[in-house]
């Protein structure tokens, strides 16, 4: 390992630190999936806006697909969990975790002239909670000082 | 600062790896409170407990279809209604199966739902019509038409042609209401079985006759309310049986439209220009039957329900559907008196049907009064309301149960907080399918018809066609026996009740049941 300087450990602390809260938060939405099995994506997906909501609505007319779309969306969101909190495969696991958040953006972007169903907290144009966790991913994973303090460190390619 | 030792890493670096196994175990602990709390403070849960909620969908029947002899059925009427009763039965013409098949609506007919039944007679005074009867009957949904084609159709030219033909088992009638009471006191008496459209009756004195000629016969009778098949109605007719109302002294039946659609008035096409058929291609003395001789008229011909020539307006079209549904719910019967008023205000142009209509039915035997209020100048939703003094249940094709708040039954969920008057405490979605199909339907008027639940509901995690289920329980009647649900004694009612308030509404009267002389009397 490198000797770091005082700044580095500092940002390092702190991206892991993201590290385990968006895998918290990702693992946590999971197994709540998993918990519940009365769950399904169909009330997000009959909100959809914008260009996948013909998508959406052919997901939601086909149980059999609906069905598939909830538990890769279940299980991904527990493995991408998983390998955030674990540090494993932390670079494949942020990227999927961000192209995932990217794709429930897409299906409900805060645009102007998008009426958004149901109660939303607080306010957003462009950008949301969900972009902003999206680009924090990305960040986690193109920052090599991320997979500190995580089982990534045992594989051959760890040289942070 | 290197660690690696020829063995691997060192164990300070390994215990590093294994940071996250504290977060995940952070995450467990919290999961498990969580859960736990959840478990102890789940209002959902102690609702269904406290109401016995667990149970109550374990009244819906599930859809089973019993194979037996074929039925050989003859079709009188080939217009709108012919078309949904024959695809209810399992026939539709070629390209617009193709097209429906895609929307995922007839899966469960085409998989579970076959009737073992072939439609071996058309007959229509208009030759387009009975065109499209026999492209239908010809293609049956279940073997692409090789089925259909071993049961030939035959097109008649009079409904007596058809309904005395041996080849023919059992009739259905789908033609303007003014012919229904005859062609079903013929068909009965030419030993057929008869499946009719609402309404049964057009005139007072054909309820008598018609209730007379199927109670003489050994022959199966059932009225096209296809209602009481939905799931939300058996849920409903169980909340009554809990007696999760209390005591019920009004009933509320609505009917909210807004096209002249809704209004009836379909003589012209979506371009404004006539729909086809003329004097050449309609027999339009067999149309008008006993209705007074008028010229063609091709307003008159598809905008009839307008016509108190040819119809009981609203009563017959809609209001029968809304008494239907309500009298099975609560076996209310004939009312003592009834009146009615309203008016044509905007679609003043033809016909007789007001297009805001207001009657009361009083029950004071039975300490309850219904209403029914429509209006074809506004869509604003309003439902079809049974109104308790512990709780109002909404029924259509969805359900829901909204307690009140001076309730004395609910006082103790009231006072917990676990209900609140004014929100549902129960409630029935239409079945998911059903939900997105309903997104689906073209018109306005399609619509209506869905949330009064007389389209589709999911039974079984399958969405049926309401009208199927209603026609298999017709035919399971006629095979093994029984009594359909909407049998002679449900139409007689009903056509008391339709007769009272039609002619409450022309006369401009009041109208009183004598139940000793079974005749309306007007005050």
């Amino acid at each position: 390992m490198q000797t770091l300087t005082k700044d580095l450990r500092w940002q390092r602390g702190v991206l892991v630190a993201l590290r385990f809260i968006i895998g918290w938060h990702f693992l946590y939405e999971g197994l709540h999936k998993l918990i519940h099995p009365e769950w399904s994506a169909m009330g997000f997906l009959a909100n959809a806006q914008w260009i996948f909501s013909g998508m959406a609505e052919w997901i939601i007319s086909n149980p059999g697909v609906l069905q598939v779309v909830d538990a890769l969306n279940t299980w991904g969101l527990i493995l991408i969990g998983l390998g955030l909190i674990l540090g494993l495969f932390t670079r494949v696991a942020s990227l999927a975790g961000c192209a995932l958040l990217l794709l429930y953006y897409l299906f409900n972007p805060p645009f102007i002239g998008l009426e958004l169903a149901g109660p939303v907290e607080g306010n957003y144009l462009m950008v949301n909670k969900t972009l902003i966790e999206a680009v924090t991913l990305l960040y986690i994973a193109v920052t090599p000082l991320s997979r500190y303090l995580g089982l990534d460190m045992l594989r051959p390619t760890y040289n942070a | 600062m290197t660690s690696k030792k020829s063995s691997g890493i060192d164990r300070r670096d390994m215990l590093k790896t294994l940071a996250g196994i504290p977060v995940l175990g952070a995450l467990g602990i919290q999961i498990f409170r969580k859960t736990s709390y959840d478990d102890k403070h789940n209002i959902q849960q102690e609702i269904i407990r406290e109401l016995g909620l667990e149970d109550l969908m374990s009244v819906i029947r599930p859809v089973r279809h019993r194979e037996g002899d074929l039925i050989r059925v003859g079709i009188a009427g080939f217009g709108v209604r012919g078309e949904q009763l024959a695809k209810a039965l399992g026939f539709m013409e070629k390209s617009s199966f193709n097209q429906t098949v895609g929307d995922g609506s007839l899966n469960a007919q085409i998989k579970d739902g076959n009737l073992h039944v072939a439609i071996t007679g058309i007959c229509d005074v208009f030759d387009l019509h009975a065109e499209k009867g026999m492209a239908a009957a010809a293609h049956d949904i279940h073997t692409g038409g090789t089925f259909a084609s071993e049961h030939p159709v035959k097109r008649y030219r009079h409904y007596h042609e058809m309904i005395s033909d041996p080849n023919i088992d059992a009739i259905i009638i789908a033609t303007p209401d003014h012919h229904h009471a005859q062609m079903t006191i013929d068909a009965i008496q030419a030993g057929k079985h008869v499946y009719c459209e609402k309404s049964l009756i057009h005139r007072e004195e054909e309820i008598y006759a018609a209730y007379d000629a199927v109670k003489n016969s050994e022959l199966v009778f059932q009225q096209g309310h296809q209602y009481p098949q939905t799931a939300a109605f058996q849920v409903a007719k169980e909340i009554l049986n809990r007696r999760w109302l209390g005591k019920v002294s009004h009933v509320e039946t609505t009917t909210n439209r807004n096209s002249p659609h809704g209004a009836w008035i379909r003589h012209l096409d979506d371009n404004g220009n006539p729909r086809p058929g003329d004097a050449q291609s309609i027999d339009w003395k067999q149309w008008l039957g006993k209705a007074p001789e008028v010229p063609f008229s091709i307003r008159r011909y598809y905008s009839w329900a307008r016509y108190f020539d040819y119809d009981t307006i609203l009563f017959g079209q809609l209001f029968s559907h809304e008494y239907d549904a309500v009298n099975q719910l609560l076996n209310m019967g004939i009312p003592e008196t009834v009146y009615s008023s309203g008016g044509q205000y905007t679609y003043t142009e033809f016909g007789d049907m007001p297009d805001v209509l207001h009657t009361t039915f009083e029950y004071p035997h039975k300490g309850l009064t219904l209403t029914y209020s429509a209006n074809l100048t506004s869509s604003r939703a309003r439902g079809r309301t049974i109104y308790g003094q512990d709780a109002a249940m909404t029924v259509g094709g969805a359900l829901s149960v909204v307690p009140d708040g001076d309730s004395k039954l609910f006082a103790d969920l009231l006072e917990k907080g676990l209900i609140e008057p004014g929100s549902p405490m129960m409630e029935m979605l239409q079945g998911s399918r059903s939900a997105s199909a309903v997104d689906a339907v073209t018109t306005a008027t399609s619509q209506y018809y869905a949330t009064r639940g007389l389209t589709s509901t999911s039974i079984g995690g399958q969405d049926w066609d309401v009208t199927h289920l209603h026609l298999k329980e017709w035919l399971d009647c006629i095979r093994f026996g029984g009594t359909p649900s909407s049998d002679i004694e449900k139409s007689f009612d009903e056509g008391v009740v339709i007769a009272m308030a039609d002619i409450s509404y022309r006369e401009k009267c009041r109208t009183r049941w004598n139940p000793d002389a079974r005749r309306i009397e007007r005050i």
